[in-house]
Order: structure tokens, then C-alpha cells, then sequence
């Protein structure tokens, strides 16, 4: 019983929802009694594809050049397909990312797998497979029992923590052509932050709301999320007023993050905005107002005005580590 | 340009969500069209105007979603088809979707980037790929010049343009339209717009749900004194552990 997993990289660098969604697969192999092997699309530097065995995984297929990048969602599941088909794959394991639902799809029609996406858990396989995810944007879960020959599942971020066993993976490069329906979308502009820690995989976020009063404000929460390490989100009213970007706008329109740590300064905590957020492990919430709805959701309050609370704690932050 | 746009009928993004018999508790639960739709339905109303042409909405769905189907006839859309089944998957809804689309030579499929009760992400991709369709999603502009499309599309930490010929599938998001209020008229003319409703073909059950469940409830909120915010960071370094 072969299990594939789909690596993303960020550009640079693999990222952590694909050594936890590695790390996930070499367990549900091991369940299953078969091996697990990575596919990963685009150039990505060699020795982090060997690294992938410091998560357990012993055989990577790479797929490079012309349209073969992850930003072709179309070709990079052509190539996730035939890595499949290579290795003769009863499960499909991928990181949820902005693009991964597309290739997530076209992977399952192709193969004639059921696809399951914001899986939490490891599969029960005593009888069947059986895998809990993630419904009603974070308010419940579902058990749902994959019943075809190939399954195909998304991961959904931060559920499953990677772990480091040691061990090099073998690369092996996997010769691909391409066919006209991969190049029928073509991408003429790329507009990316660099630099900056992406929101949806850092593991602190320090979001800011409309509490800020003005973008010129907005020194104080990047101040923190500097000292923090962290990446930084707000609320829709917030890039609706374009104090920031419309990508760092988290809750139900916007991005979901599920970090290790989120703080939410001056935000009330809509539901809206809650939805997008109520799958972090740890909330902490600064308001000035002791009955902001936001509270309900936090395991950590401070009630107080933001403007004298974040340069105290910023001062704090910095003298940790 | 003949447009289809899908709609899912779910609960308001602020019902409690609970189970009753192993199924959803509908009782004090008001439904809308998925807000994700819902931008792709006002995205079609804004090409219709400067293009011309017609939108169907489809909803795979028993009776119980005409009202939300009569809400989207009512923003716009010129007809609808409600395929008579309740939506099992992902997979069951676009085998549903693609076995009506397939004869009807739509020129834009619409959908929302996901469905809010189900979040799965999946129906436009499956219903692009059953009908040899590329898809673009989730996307938050959209331009036609012919036959060429214009687009944005999300990406982690950004976005980027993309360009496709006609016919596709998109996955909509903010702020690719404003939402459109139903006026009177709106309303009026909704009751009388043809509902048409076709009946399911046999799908096999490749994901089947079995139960359901809700979060462990959060353990009450510590509070700290604002006039010491350090203590905040030893508490989650020493006690939350996540520092
Ligand atoms: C369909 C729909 C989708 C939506 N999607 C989203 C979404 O994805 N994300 C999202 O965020 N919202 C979303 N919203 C909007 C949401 O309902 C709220 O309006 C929004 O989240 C409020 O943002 P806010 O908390 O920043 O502002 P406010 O509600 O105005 O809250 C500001 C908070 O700051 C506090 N404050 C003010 N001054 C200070 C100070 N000096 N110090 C400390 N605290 C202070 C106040 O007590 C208050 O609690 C959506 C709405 C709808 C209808
Ligand atoms: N039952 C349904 N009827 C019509 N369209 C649907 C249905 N379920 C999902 N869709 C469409 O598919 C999109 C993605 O749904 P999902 O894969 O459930 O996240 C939604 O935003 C809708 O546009």
C-alpha cells in the first residue's frame, strides 16, 4: 500500500504544512504497511529535498522545468498524477495551501479517488478508512469513509505536528512533458511579498483591528510581531480601508491561520472574523473593552487601551530568549 | 455569454452549529447563498450588464433550497435548475453538475471559492476536470475581452494575473463584485422565472459522512493585568508552551 505526499515549497524553502503533511504520510504507510514516497514540483534546491528525510520520508520524485512550477496548478497536478501512477499510490497526501484544492481535484477526477480536504486526524484503517476533518469553517468535525481504491486527502494546516526522526531521502528526477490543457491558464504577473513570514504557515500571528484607529498606527503591532517573530493579519475593515494589504485580511472572507499563537489587538471578534482564526491552539486577545465578544474565544485577556499595552509588552518580548 | 452559476444553500455564517441524531440541527437555523457564491453570482450580474447574455444558477439540493434558489433569481440570475438531491459530497454534487453542464455549452461556470458548511474547495475543480475544463480559483477579479479572461487570482502571500480563453470554471472570492440587494422588482419578477428541477443521476458513494462532532468547549479565559503585560509572555511560554 504506497502512500504519496505532495511537498510545497514557498519559493525558497519547503514549508513546515509539507514536512507535517510528510511526516503524516510515513505514518499513515506505516499504518497501511507500504511506503511512502514524496513528489515535489518545481526547482527546489536538492538538499532540502534530501532533508525530507530528516521527517521520514526514504524516496523523493522531483519534476522540473518549463511550466512545471507550483503556480500551474494544472501541470503540477500532471505531475503529482504520474508520480502516482509511477509508484502505484493507494493514498494521495497534500497540504492544504491557496492552490493545493485545484491540484487536490484534478488529481482525484484523474485517478477516480475520493477526495477528502481539512483532514485533522490519522486515519482509523482497521476496517475501511476512515479519516475526522474539519466542517463548518472550524465548528465541527465529520468522520467520512473513503470507499474507492485511491484515496486523496488534504491536510489541514497545523492538525499534525511534523517530527524529526534524522535520515536522507534519494532524490530521483521524474521526466515529464507537458500537454496543451497545462498551459491553458497562463500567469503574466506575479505579485509577492518577500521577506515577509507567510501568514498562513508562520507559527505566531499578531493581527490588528480597527482598535488601531489609522494605518499610522501600525508601527506598534509590527513592532511586537518583530520582537515575536511573528507574521501579522487583521481584520476586513482594516484592508477595506486599505490600512493594510487585502492578503493579511483574516477571518471568513479572507485568510485561514491556525498558528501555535494568535493575538488579536483591537479586534471585537466577529464571527466572521473568528472563522478564520478558531483553529489556532492558543488565542490571546488585548481589548479595551472587557465585553469584546473576542474574549469568549481566548485562552489569555488583557483589558486595556492597546496604545499603552503593546509598547510594555513589546519592551517584554525583546528581553525573551 | 451564457453564465452558470452554482450555489449552495447553508446556514448563516452566524448559526450555531450543532447535531441532532447524527444530523445537522436545522431548528432556529437561517439558510443564505454561500457568501463565496454569492460574490460569483454578483460577478455574473455585472458581465451580464456589459456583455448581455443569460445566467442559469443550479443548486444541487432538496425542495427546502428554492427559497435561497427564488433569493438568486431574485440578485439576477434569469433562470435556475435545482438538481433534486441532498448534496452527499464533493464528488457526488460535481458528477451531478457536470452531467447537466455538459450539454449546455455554458460559456463561464461560476462557483464560490468553497462552500461554508462543507469548506471542501472541490466542486469547481471536479466539475472543470469531468468536463475537460481548466479551472481558476480562487480568483478576485475577472475581466472578458472576448474570449479572452482576465484575472487575479490569490496565491500564498500575494496574488498574481492569469489569462484563459473561454469556456472555464472559477472559484470567486473578494472583491471580485459587490454583493447586489434584490430590489422589488428584483423580487417581483423572481416568483415567475423558470425553476426547473432535474433528477439525480446514480453517483457511486466514494466518500461517505458518518458522524458528526463539535470542538472541545474553551476553558475560561485568563485574564492579566494590563498594567503588567509581561506576565502574559511567561504564562504562554511557561503554561501554554507556545512561546
Ligand atoms: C459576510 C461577511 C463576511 C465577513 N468576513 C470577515 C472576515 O473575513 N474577517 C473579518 O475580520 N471580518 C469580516 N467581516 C466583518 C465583521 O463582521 C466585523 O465587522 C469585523 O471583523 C470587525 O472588525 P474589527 O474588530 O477590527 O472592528 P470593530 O468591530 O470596530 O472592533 C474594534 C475593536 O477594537 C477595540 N478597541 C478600540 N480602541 C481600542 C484601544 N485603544 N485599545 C484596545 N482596543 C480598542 C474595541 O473595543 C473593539 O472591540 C465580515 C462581515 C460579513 C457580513
Ligand atoms: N450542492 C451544491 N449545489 C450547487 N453548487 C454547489 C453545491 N456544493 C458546492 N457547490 C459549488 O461549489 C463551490 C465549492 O464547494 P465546496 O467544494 O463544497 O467547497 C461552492 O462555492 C459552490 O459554488
Amino acid at each position: 500500500m504506497s502512500v504519496l505526499i505532495y511537498v510545497e515549497s514557498n519559493g525558497s524553502e519547503i514549508k513546515k504544512s509539507s514536512h507535517d503533511a510528510v511526516s503524516y504520510g510515513v505514518q499513515v504507510a506505516s499504518k497501511l504497511g507500504g511506503t511512502a514516497t514524496v513528489i515535489a514540483v518545481g526547482d527546489i534546491p536538492q538538499e532540502q529535498l534530501i532533508a525530507l528525510g530528516n521527517f521520514g520520508a526514504t524516496s523523493v520524485l522531483n519534476v522540473t522545468g518549463g511550466a512545471f512550477n507550483q503556480s500551474n496548478p494544472s501541470a503540477t497536478a500532471a505531475a503529482v498524477i504520474e508520480a502516482a501512477k509511477k509508484v502505484g499510490a493507494k493514498v494521495v497526501v497534500l497540504p492544504k495551501s491557496t492552490l493545493v484544492d485545484s491540484i487536490a481535484s484534478k488529481v482525484a477526477s484523474q485517478l477516480k479517488a475520493g477526495v477528502v480536504t481539512n483532514v485533522t486526524e490519522l486515519p482509523e484503517t482497521s476496517s475501511g478508512f476512515q479519516v475526522k476533518r474539519s466542517i463548518f469553517t472550524g465548528k465541527a468535525f465529520a468522520t467520512v469513509t473513503i470507499n474507492s481504491d485511491i484515496k486523496v486527502i488534504t491536510l489541514a494546516k497545523n492538525a499534525y505536528q511534523g517530527t524529526e526522526t534524522g535520515g536522507k531521502a534519494t532524490v530521483e528526477v521524474l521526466a515529464l512533458s507537458l500537454t496543451d490543457s497545462d498551459t491553458k491558464v497562463k500567469t503574466t504577473n506575479v505579485e509577492k511579498m518577500t521577506g515577509e513570514l507567510l501568514l498562513t504557515e508562520a507559527e505566531i500571528v499578531v493581527s490588528g483591528g480597527r482598535g488601531f484607529k489609522g494605518p499610522e498606527n501600525w508601527g506598534l503591532l509590527l513592532d511586537l510581531a518583530k520582537a515575536l517573530g511573528a507574521a501579522t493579519g487583521c481584520s476586513k475593515p482594516v484592508s477595506d480601508m486599505d490600512w493594510r494589504p487585502h492578503h493579511e485580511h483574516v477571518g471568513q472572507t479572507g485568510v485561514k491561520v491556525a498558528p501555535n499563537l494568535y493575538i488579536a489587538i483591537g479586534i471585537s471578534g466577529a464571527i466572521q472574523h473568528l472563522a478564520g482564526v478558531n483553529s489556532s491552539k492558543c488565542i490571546v486577545v488585548i481589548n479595551k473593552d472587557p465585553e469584546a465578544p473576542f474574549f469568549k474565544a481566548a485562552d489569555y485577556g488583557i483589558v486595556g487601551d492597546l496604545f499603552e499595552v503593546l509598547p510594555k509588552l513589546t519592551e517584554a518580548a525583546k528581553l525573551l530568549k | 455569454m451564457k453564465i452558470l452559476v452554482c450555489i449552495t444553500h447553508v446556514p448563516d455564517t452566524t448559526s450555531k452549529i450543532s447535531f441532532t441524531d447524527n444530523a445537522f440541527n436545522t431548528s432556529g437555523v437561517q439558510f443564505i447563498i454561500g457568501p463565496y457564491d454569492e460574490y460569483a453570482l454578483s460577478k455574473a450580474v455585472d458581465l451580464k450588464e456589459q456583455h448581455g447574455g443569460t445566467i442559469t444558477v443550479l443548486n444541487v439540493g432538496d425542495a427546502e433550497t428554492e427559497p435561497t434558489i427564488r433569493k438568486a433569481l431574485a440578485i439576477g440570475a434569469d433562470d435556475a435548475i435545482r438538481i433534486n438531491a441532498i448534496p452527499k459530497d464533493a464528488g457526488f454534487v460535481a458528477a451531478q453538475i457536470a452531467s447537466v453542464a455538459k450539454s449546455e455549452s455554458y460559456d463561464l461556470i461560476l462557483m464560490g471559492r468553497e462552500s461554508i458548511d462543507y469548506n471542501g474547495g472541490l466542486v469547481h475543480g471536479l466539475v472543470a476536470d469531468l468536463l475537460s475544463m481548466p479551472c481558476i480559483t480562487p480568483i478576485m477579479k475577472l475581466d472578458i475581452d472576448g474570449t479572452l479572461a482576465k484575472m487575479s487570482r490569490e496565491i500564498e502571500g500575494g496574488k498574481e494575473s492569469v489569462e484563459c480563453n473561454l469556456p472555464f470554471v472559477a472559484g470567486c472570492q473578494e472583491p471580485i463584485a459587490e454583493w447586489k440587494i434584490p430590489n422589488m422588482r428584483g423580487i417581483m419578477s423572481a416568483r415567475t422565472k423558470a425553476l426547473k428541477v432535474v433528477e439525480p443521476i446514480s453517483v457511486v458513494d466514494d466518500v461517505v459522512y458518518g458522524s458528526y462532532s463539535l470542538p472541545a468547549p474553551k476553558g475560561a479565559c485568563k485574564m492579566i493585568d494590563a498594567a503588567n503585560p509581561g506576565e502574559l509572555l511567561t504564562l504562554l511560554r511557561n503554561e501554554a508552551k507556545v512561546l
